[in-house]
């Protein structure tokens, strides 16, 4: 499965573990958010990046003890219209997580660019599309009205465009922008 | 009425691209039908039995007569000449072709309209009362926080993929005629004894298979903090709401499963976590947008029109169309005219595109160049001085388009059901317009009063049976339709839902047991006691041993 980042193509550089596979050294691991909580004693002293997969039933508030230590945070798409991962990325945001937020699953570049609006910044996607449809899913509509949502570089903030008499002050979330 | 800038005009014309190339890669067999089918659904277009339908969005009810000239246009060019008035207040076309779609939204797009979240599992479009801006009893215009709320939920990226479909209506006037507490949110405004406004927020209400009124979460949230709290509110809702079960996904189940405390303590709870406190913004947007609801400029009249009083003295017809269809507008001289779609023996909001045209034109001469959609399917000219009634109903009467009925018994709600819709169990229209014919004398109908007849094909209950007065529910059994009565139900500020009242009828009887029901009710009514009433005194006994004690 291609890893699609910052509208490239990259390779991976995680290792994903299961719940039993014995600890590597040196190497990024991403273990499941269960083992994750059970190991966490052993696990403060790993000397390497760690990330978790979540479930999309898993709640934000569990998880917020762990984001600082976290560079890699995967959240599951089991099937594209369940969107329960996209308020849990949003809440993970919020609770001020800078690192990789990657979506799994079922991801087709029609929801692509709502994955990015709400955060994640890495997509584990089908090889059925080329990377050219990626890249102009990534840019479908140029403004939104939402706001404090991510945005890519020139996609406009309707709201703060009318009304804050400068551009928008940069907020944290605008110092990582996202893929795209 | 809102106008859109330079921004909502481009929003719209990307969407509008967007949705051309996702039909044409559907066309083309690279989106399987699968992944089609909620993309179309998020603009408005339905597969039904005979067509695809597509259903327009008519944000808060309000068009101006352009836009009414457009939606005509569209009938004819792409339809057959009709379009459909729906309760949510938009407009569905039944027989489009999925490849003219993109060219229908363009068309659209011309005149500042569009089909973004007519349908799927999505925030739809904002509804609110009718005659907003011109009611005699409001506090202020709704229609502003509906625009807010529009531009807000519209391509919201985290509210796109809902466990279903999730309805906002709001009403600035204690007489509730948007049925706010049957939506998933509800909301009404107050005024406080400082003279302070503020919104009471409902939640969980609905119909469909488990009907239930709305809960109320918030009793006085200030304005500026809508747009944040709804937020919360749909947050927990996109994480906790059932996904496992169709017919148990809406908010109002979640409510009732965790109980309305729990479900308020979880709102809060995410509100409370919320990052940003500045509401400037939104402030200033909400603003913006109430500028352009300012009120058209009203000319200064005496409350009492000699034109308006002769002429229902000349004309007795007149005369009663003013008398039912005419309401209370809150600047002196001026009236509501309500246009009834709702002809003897007709499709309970259909128009067809020279009807649409003629009430364009209407609006543009007589109504400050508005239009509303109402929730009960009719079509209204707010604004319009009593001088000019008479005229009015002259170009109506020919167009058949003056029936004189709002509020009565022929002016039924109904959905399009079997005749139409994939879902449907029975078929809806005939037995609005069977129902229709019964009570044709106006007569009868002025002596009934008012009540309302809502008829749905289906369990889905989208022509709102839950909270007619009358309900009429239509089924099948083994391969025969039949339908079931209720009585009792309400969409008003003291909403409730209709009771069963026995064993159902075939289609050819329902017409004859809404008669005998009536009958009862006149018989057994005190001076003024409408039917509504009536029945919360009686309770059903009077009307079960009238339809069923002779059987």
């Amino acid at each position: 499965m291609p890893l699609l980042k910052n509208n490239a193509f990259v390779p991976e550089s995680w290792l994903h573990l299961g719940a039993e596979d014995p600890l590597p050294e040196g190497v990024n691991v991403t273990i499941p958010f269960s083992r994750l909580k059970n190991e966490w004693e052993s696990l403060a002293n790993f000397p390497g990046q760690l990330g978790t997969v979540l479930s999309n039933t898993n709640h934000a508030e569990d998880v917020a003890h762990f984001l600082p230590h976290l560079a890699l945070v995967i959240l599951p798409f089991p099937a594209f219209v369940d969107g329960r991962a996209y308020s849990i990325a949003r809440q993970i945001r919020l609770l001020g997580y800078r690192g990789e937020l990657r979506a799994t699953g079922n991801i087709l570049p029609d929801q692509f660019q709502y994955m990015a609006q709400v955060g994640f910044n890495s997509f584990e996607v089908s090889e059925r599309f080329p990377l050219e449809i990626w890249q102009q899913a990534s840019k479908q509509m140029s403004l939104a009205y939402q706001r404090g949502l991510y945005r890519r570089v020139g996609e406009a903030e309707v709201w703060s465009e009318r009304h804050e008499e400068t551009a928008p002050e940069p907020t944290p979330w605008e110092e990582q922008p996202h893929a795209g | 009425m809102y106008r859109y800038d330079e921004f909502d005009h481009q929003f719209v014309q990307e969407r509008t691209a967007q949705f051309r190339d996702q039909a044409n890669r559907r066309l083309s067999g690279a989106l399987t039908e699968d992944e089609f089918r909620p993309l179309r659904l998020m603009n408005g277009l339905y597969l039904q039995l005979h067509a695809y339908m597509l259903r327009v969005a008519i944000p808060y009810g309000t068009l101006s007569s352009k836009q009414m000239r457009q939606l005509a246009y569209i009938a004819d060019k792409w339809d057959r000449g009709y379009g459909h008035f729906t309760t949510r207040q938009n407009i569905q076309y039944n027989w489009i072709k999925l490849e003219d779609t993109a060219d229908i939204l363009a068309a659209l797009a011309e005149v500042e309209m569009h089909a973004i979240q007519t349908s799927g599992n999505c925030i739809r479009n904002v509804t609110t009362d009718h005659w907003a801006g011109a009611a005699a009893d409001e506090i202020a215009d709704p229609r502003p926080v509906g625009e807010l709320l529009r531009q807000w939920s519209s391509l919201h990226p985290e509210f796109s993929y809902l466990p279903r479909k999730f309805k906002i209506a709001v009403t600035g006037a204690p007489n509730d005629r948007a049925a706010v507490k049957v939506h998933d949110i509800g909301l009404r405004l107050h005024k406080n004894d400082a003279g302070a406004i503020g919104w009471e927020v409902m939640v969980g209400g609905g119909q469909g298979r488990t009907p239930m009124i709305a809960v109320t979460v918030r009793d006085f949230l200030p304005e500026k903090e809508l747009v944040a709290y709804i937020e919360a509110i749909m947050r927990v809702y996109n994480l906790y709401g059932r996904r496992d079960n169709k017919y148990k996904a809406r908010i109002k189940i979640l409510v009732h499963e965790i109980g309305a405390e729990k479900f308020k303590a979880e709102v809060e709870a995410e509100y409370a976590r919320r990052p940003e406190q500045t509401t400037h913004v939104e402030e200033r947007e909400l603003q913006r947008i109430a500028d352009y609801f300012a009120p058209p400029a009203f000319e200064k009249l005496s409350r009492f029109s000699p034109t308006f009083e002769e002429a229902k003295l000349l004309h007795p017809g007149f005369a009663r169309w003013a008398r039912n269809n005419l309401a209370a507008h809150r600047v002196d001289g001026y009236t509501i005219v309500n246009i009834s779609l709702k002809p003897e023996g007709g499709i309970p909001g259909d128009a067809t595109s020279d009807q649409m045209r003629l009430m364009a034109d209407l609006a543009e001469r007589y109504s400050h160049d508005e239009l509303r959609v109402s929730h009960p399917q009719n079509i209204i000219l707010p604004h319009v001085k009593k001088d000019d009634a008479l005229a009015i109903w002259q170009a109506l009467v020919p167009a058949e388009l003056a029936t004189s009925n709002y509020g009565l018994a022929g002016d039924i709600i109904a959905c399009p059901g079997m005749d139409y819709c994939s879902l449907a169990t029975a078929r809806s229209i005939p037995i609005s317009q069977a129902i229709s014919r019964k009570f044709a004398d106006l007569d009868v109908q002025e002596k009934i009063g008012p009540v309302k007849i809502n008829i749905s094909g289906c369990i889905n209950a989208c022509g709102h049976h839950h909270v007619g007065h009358i309900g009429i529910l239509g089924l099948d059994k083994k391969g025969e339709e039949f339908y079931q009565i209720t009585l009792g139900g309400s969409s008003t500020e003291s909403a409730s839902i209709g009771s069963i009242l026995g064993p159902g009828f075939a289609g050819h009887e329902v017409a004859d047991a809404i008669e005998k029901i009536l009958t009862t009710y006149v018989n057994l009514r005190q001076p003024g006691e409408e039917f509504l009433y009536a029945y919360r005194r009686l309770g059903p006994q009077p009307f079960k041993e009238a339809l069923y004690a002779a059987a």
